[in-house]
């Protein structure tokens, strides 16, 4: 009884009103309530992906790489095929005695950053048009390798059985062969063929790109797929458990429109993250391959030939090994760091 | 000292993570004597599991108390460093987890997962150890344990392994057993014989039981007292009659709607409570329940209700006791 | 066990006799030959060469000569290096290649593995950070890069340790590091992500729950979950890298199998380049078959059959 007269001082205490006991409307109590708007996979993804600063940062890095390769040589004073007599062998910065002359004479003279090589041309230019060699060369490997290496995987993974033994053999015998040994001997079987089909109209867009960078795409698309399929062909093989895709089957679907649209599409996070990180693994190989002498061809510079040419001049010369090695360097990184940020944002077995 | 096993008061417990301060457990008192088995009912992140795991100081390294102290079998485990928790876990008290599928390390076996706990708390080695690992497993009910010793976790079937979990837990006679939702990931047959056999071996060995779920279902034929959570506070505190029988707070009203009945002859029709859990991460300033409250009112939206207390140990929080309790005082008010 | 061995050897097999194949077709499918780099030489010496090494035969004759002496083992004559058989040149270069490459993996298992631990259970935390920038900007450096860059450093400015050979202890620190870079920092990566794959497993609770201090749950209970990725990385990368690379062999000149297969590429040294890659390829058919058998041996779900 004490207590029950407690409880009712206690709560004439608390100053309450009666108003404050009338039923809530819908409305009010709504308005309490917080929605959590619901995310898509994408908006979700692009949400972390921007929270991600040092994703962001390489986002930043690889656009303004792709300016300074692609945009910036064509408005650049000077051509990398370009020699200027008398101006060999700069160093950054330098001018020769020609060029003084000129500017004594109240002419401009655009500066040789990054010097000169041993044929007078500018060696900025070529650092410029070298990464810009590397990156066409590793965006169009990899679209290649995502194409290739998805359509094999999805198919392997998808039949399963037999047809996937049989696949997964060929995958790996093409991982056992030396790549280097594939690369050297298809270049040259390639020379020709390219050659030719470069005269047939319609083709002369080889000439153009020159046919050893023609034959490095080839090359990195056959032999460098097998890793892309490997992967595509596990998710695939979980993938085609799920329910959703034997409700499809039930509803008729060919496998075909599964492959596509059930299958594909619930591990593109899976496929936009590898195809990133292959980018610079394939500038990686085209860089290796041209520092071997057995990419791209002259006059046509990459950065790895750049540094393999800078090598000779090592001591004297050291620069002309930096430049080129720092642009790698820089691209892989914020290639690899961006496909990070990309797999953190995308890939849902990675969200903690 | 207190008389109790676990003694928790006013335990205030946050997580911080990228996105902001995550307010798990909000004031959560809770005592237990010895060999009393208490259930912690609520949804999942009602705060069920941290309240337990911060018994054993299992919190997750970005969790942090924000007030109130935590006391079990009269250690202050707020105030413990992590190597003397180290001492007591599985040793005094152990828990079993949701989903023994994965809660074995794949890579060692039964036996040496067993003594491997046996090692660090009693001292047992070799034979000895061996020869106690089998005769837990043979306690647990599992047939062959001579062989099933030997074996690893992926050649057991589910039940097993919980069985086996049980036994790594019950290895160094602890005097409280946490159970986190422990027939959660079983199949329903399984799930009894699992309870029935904690039931048994509490019978054996005298540990007091806390049981976590979220299904009122499993804690009605265990538990002596029921802590209903909601939102990170207990909502409802009370034996395990006072919470089937007079439920006070909407929610566990709510609950117990949403249990089916097969007793009953007319089919009662099964009601789901409606609506989302409470973002944590922006409690709400009044009663957390109010926006998935049938009968909310206006004082329900923007303060929170104090406890309410009923016969015995059962109490509630919620406006509508209070509301009774108003009227009732005003009317004897202007009576007077 | 035995059965699958046997088994996965008599693949290995098949893999092999299909890699042969394969090179053989492709390599005498180039246009050009082994004698046309020498220039003086006369279309009868030319004919005499090609009957010495059975060249005048048809291409498939050569095939199954070629395919009945690698059964005994036989990997023919050299052609540029006059009067010696591919094996003895495989065997003369290997131990070089082998010993620098060993040693590369053991440098990049030893660095790898426990900084890959270390940044997963300190996550976050500066020890963490210092080891993904690290490891990050490791796997960003091509070895050619690497190699000339330390050379650059080490023997040019600071004239410390030898450029090129490989006759003292110190003249093996450069290309093994240069070798190991890139693996270590990789396996670094791999090991910080399948550690916080395992931290993040039921059983390290339990393992916690038990009263296992920190330090004993990584090394009984996270390390022998987290090692398998790296497994599977390093078991065909022990076949390559003691193979021999060729560009830290030619930046140091280093008298390895790996300058001898680029040298017999561009010579056209058919044997040698059939000899070579059968050699790689079956080397990269045993690891294959020894990951395997450790893999069976560190996870016991995994079940050889």
């Amino acid at each position: 009884m004490e207590n029950t007269d407690k409880m009712k001082n206690n709560i004439l205490s608390m100053q309450l009103d009666v108003d404050d006991f009338v039923p809530a409307s819908a409305d009010e109590k709504e308005s309490l309530v917080v929605m959590r708007e619901s995310v898509s996979f994408w908006k979700d993804g692009f949400r972390r992906l921007r929270r991600n600063k040092i994703a962001m940062a390489a986002l930043v890095l690889v656009i303004a790489i792709m300016l300074l390769s692609f945009i910036v040589p064509l408005f650049y004073p000077y051509k990398y095929e370009q020699q200027t007599k008398g101006s060999e062998r700069l160093g950054p910065m330098q001018y020769s005695s020609k060029e003084l002359e000129r500017i004594e004479a109240g002419e401009k003279v655009f500066p040789h950053i990054l010097g000169t090589d041993q044929n007078g041309r500018d060696y900025a230019i070529r650092v410029l048009v070298g990464s810009r060699v590397s990156m066409t060369v590793g965006l169009v490997a990899s679209a290649l390798i995502l194409l290739i290496g998805s359509i094999y995987g999805a198919i392997a993974g998808y039949f399963g059985g037999k047809v996937d033994m049989v696949m997964m053999r060929i995958v790996d015998i093409l991982y056992t062969v030396p790549d280097v040994l594939i690369i050297i001997l298809l270049a040259q079987v390639l020379e020709y063929p390219l050659q030719r089909l470069s005269r047939v109209p319609g083709f002369s867009w080889i000439t153009t790109m020159g046919p050893n960078m023609v034959s490095m795409f080839i090359v990195f698309a056959l032999l460098y797929w097998v890793g892309m399929a490997r992967i595509v062909r596990g998710q695939i093989m979980v993938l085609k458990q799920n329910e959703y895709v034997t409700a499809a089957r039930a509803l008729g679907a060919t496998n075909g429109r599964i492959i596509r649209k059930h299958l594909i599409t619930n591990c593109i996070g899976t496929l936009i993250v590898t195809t990133t990180l292959q980018i610079p693994s394939s500038i990686f190989t085209e860089s290796f391959l041209s520092f071997l002498g057995l990419g791209v061809q002259a006059p046509m510079p990459s950065l790895g030939s750049l540094a393999s040419a800078a090598l000779n001049g090592l001591q004297t010369f050291p620069e002309k090994l930096f430049a080129p090695a720092f642009m790698i360097f820089i691209i892989i990184l914020s290639f690899n760091l961006l496909g990070d940020g990309l797999r953190d944002a995308f890939d849902p077995k990675m969200k903690r | 000292m207190s008389d109790y096993l676990v003694d928790i008061q006013h335990e205030k417990l946050s997580f911080f993570t990228p996105a902001g301060e995550v307010r798990a457990l909000n004031d959560v008192t809770i005592r237990m004597k010895e060999g009393e088995v208490l259930g912690i009912v609520g949804e999942s992140g009602s705060g069920k599991s941290v309240t337990a795991y911060s018994i054993m100081g299992l919190t997750a390294e970005n969790g942090k108390l924000m007030g109130g102290t935590v006391e079990f079998n009269g250690h202050r485990i707020d105030q413990m460093s992590e190597q003397e928790i180290r001492k007591i876990r599985g040793k005094e008290v152990s828990i079993i987890f949701q989903d023994p599928m994965t809660s074995l390390n794949p890579v060692y076996t039964i036996g040496n997962q067993i003594e491997e706990v046996l090692k660090l708390h009693t001292g047992k080695r070799g034979a000895e150890a061996h020869a106690r690992a089998v005769e837990l497993l043979r306690l647990v009910g599992i047939n062959e344990p001579e062989k099933r010793v030997k074996q690893y976790p992926h050649e057991l079937s589910g039940g097993m392994r919980q069985r086996v979990m049980i036994a790594i837990a019950l290895a160094c006679e602890p005097k409280l057993l946490i159970a986190d939702e422990p027939t959660t990931a079983l199949d329903v047959t399984i799930q009894a014989q699992i309870l029935e056999l904690m039931q048994e071996l509490k019978g054996k060995l005298g540990m007091g039981i806390i049981l976590i779920t979220h299904d009122l279902g499993v804690v009605a034929s265990m538990c002596d007292h029921i802590a209903v959570m909601y939102a990170g506070e207990i909502v409802e505190y009370g034996e395990t009659d006072d919470i089937f029988y007079n439920p006070q707070h909407e929610y566990t009203k709510g609950l117990l709607r949403s249990i089916p009945k097969f007793s009953e002859r007319d089919y009662t029709k099964l009601v789901p409570i409606e609506g989302q859990p409470v973002d944590m991460l922006n409690p709400p300033v009044g009663c957390a329940f109010a926006p998935r409250c049938d009968s909310c009112m206006k004082i329900c939206l923007t303060k929170k209700p104090d406890r309410t207390d009923f016969e015995g140990v059962h109490y509630s929080r919620c406006w509508l006791q209070k509301k009774a309790a108003f009227m009732a005082a005003r009317g004897a008010e202007s009576g007077k | 066990m035995a059965k699958y061995i046997v088994k996965r050897i008599l693949m290995g097999f098949l893999t092999a006799f299909l890699v042969a194949t394969l090179t053989f077709f492709i390599m005498n499918l180039v246009p050009g030959g082994p004698f046309l780099s020498e220039k003086a030489i006369t279309p009868q010496a030319q004919a005499a060469m090609e009957a010495k090494f059975g060249m005048d035969k048809p291409l498939f004759q050569q095939y199954l000569t070629y395919m009945g002496d690698l059964v005994h083992g036989n990997l023919g004559m050299s052609i540029k290096k006059r009067g010696r058989t591919v094996n003895q040149i495989i065997a003369e270069k290997f131990p070089t290649s082998a010993r620098l490459g060993g040693l590369a993996i053991l440098f990049a298992l030893g660095v790898g593995v426990p900084l890959g631990s270390i940044a997963a259970f300190r996550r976050g935390k500066l020890a963490d950070n210092i080891i993904i920038v690290f490891a990050t900007a490791g796997i960003a450096i091509p070895s050619f890069l690497s190699s000339t860059l330390l050379m650059y450093i080490f023997s040019v400015k600071l004239k410390l340790l030898p450029s090129l050979g490989l006759k003292t202890a110190a003249s093996y620190i450069m290309p093994v590091f240069a070798l190991a870079l890139y693996p270590a920092s990789y396996i670094s990566r791999l090991m910080r992500s399948s550690m916080l794959d395992v931290i993040g497993q039921d059983y390290m609770r339990t393992a916690k729950a038990k009263g296992v201090s920190t330090f004993k749950s990584i090394f009984k209970h996270a390390l022998r979950n987290a090692i398998l990725p790296v497994v599977t990385y390093v078991g065909p990368l022990v076949a390559y890298l003691m193979t021999g690379s060729f560009i830290i062999e030619k930046i140091f000149t280093i008298p390895g199998l790996g300058h001898e297969f680029v040298g017999a590429i561009t010579s056209r040294d058919y044997p040698m380049i059939m000899g070579t890659t059968i050699f790689l390829a079956v080397f990269v058919i045993i690891m294959n078959v020894i990951v395997d058998i450790v893999y069976a041996f560190i996870d016991p779900r995994i079940k050889l059959k």
